[in-house]
């Protein structure tokens, strides 16, 4: 793999992927991969076991970040990112911010390639 | 599924950017991008892919398929992300999620393999996803015109064949905002892809 972690050195992960999400492999919620999230007040207060990533998770989204961007940045797959984010906004602590899925109306899709259309012109 | 909390004033979206090994894909989100591209990973296991070389099961239980993207902040509530996709047809199940949402595509073409490109404008077709071509000038490729690519590739007269230089961000730019004007029109013409 090209992105181990250097202390990784004596071959692959040395952590089981999904076991830092017990196995699971499905997200609770619906998280598009490009989808931006927001820290909530509760995650503020809220404290997780030594090891957990949820830690990490929340410090990393202090800026706007995409589930690709914490899946990238904390080297774990997306599928794993998927699952520990979907944890995090099912317990409240983040919430993601709209994309295009299959309940936006036209109209509201619309707008959302308008508005990049007249952001990327101004590029 | 739930649906999550969301907050609606503040949105990203994505346009995918596919093609065959080594067209520049990575160059172009690189070109236009306002990060160095990043890569995300994807696992798939051996079985999901057809792998049935017991020799090989050993040494790795899983294979990543790796994805490069960038990032373009376009307004303070709207971020455009754009996604290389690996252009094999044996990750099809990865380009799912990534058209899922898509506003659209630019399938990068080399001209002198254009072979490569057939996968993606098969799929992007099927999906009814808003396309473009862009036929990535290469200094050492013979430069064919686009009306012979559009004949080559069998392209549909309504969709837009251009040259583009991944390296240059204009040239980049030029093409991302021909897939969104392309894609506005389409969005009149034909139901959006679920």
């Amino acid at each position: 793999m090209a992105t181990d972690a250097p202390q990784e050195s004596a071959g692959p992960r040395l952590v089981r992927p999904y076991a830092l999400t017990s196995g699971r492999t499905e997200s609770v919620v619906d998280l598009p991969i490009e989808a931006t999230l927001e820290v909530l007040p509760s995650a503020r207060t809220a404290t997780w076991p030594e090891g957990d990533l949820s830690a990490k998770i929340i410090e990393l989204l202090a800026s706007s970040q995409s589930v690709a961007e914490v899946s990238a940045k904390l080297h774990i797959p997306l599928g794993v990112a998927r699952v520990l984010l979907g944890d995090l906004v099912s317990a409240g602590h983040v919430r993601t911010r709209a994309t295009i899925s299959e309940n936006t109306t036209t109209d509201e899709r619309r707008e959302l390639i308008e508005r990049t259309l007249s952001g990327l012109r101004a590029l | 599924m739930d649906y999550a909390p969301s907050n609606r004033s503040s949105a990203s979206t994505k346009i995918v950017v596919a093609g065959g090994f080594g067209v520049g894909k990575t160059t172009f989100v690189g070109a236009v991008s306002e990060i160095d591209p990043l890569r995300t990973e994807a696992l798939v296991t051996n079985e999901s892919q057809g792998q049935d070389d017991i020799s090989k099961v050993q040494q790795k239980h899983t294979t990543t398929v790796a994805m490069d993207f960038g990032r373009i902040t376009l307004a303070e509530n709207l971020v455009l992300y754009l996604f290389g996709t690996p252009g094999q047809r044996r990750f099809w199940f990865m380009w799912d999620d990534l058209v899922k949402g898509a506003i659209g595509a630019v399938v990068l073409v080399d001209t002198r393999r254009l072979d490569d490109s057939f996968a993606a404008v098969d799929y992007f077709e099927a999906k009814g996803l808003p396309f473009i071509v862009a036929l990535n000038q290469f200094d050492d490729a013979q430069q064919f015109g686009a009306d012979d690519i559009r004949e080559a590739l069998a392209i549909p007269s309504h969709i837009p064949v251009i040259t583009v230089d991944a390296r240059e961000r204009e040239s980049a730019k030029r093409a991302l905002v021909r897939i969104t004007e392309f894609a506005l029109t389409q969005l009149a013409a034909v139901p959006a892809p679920a």
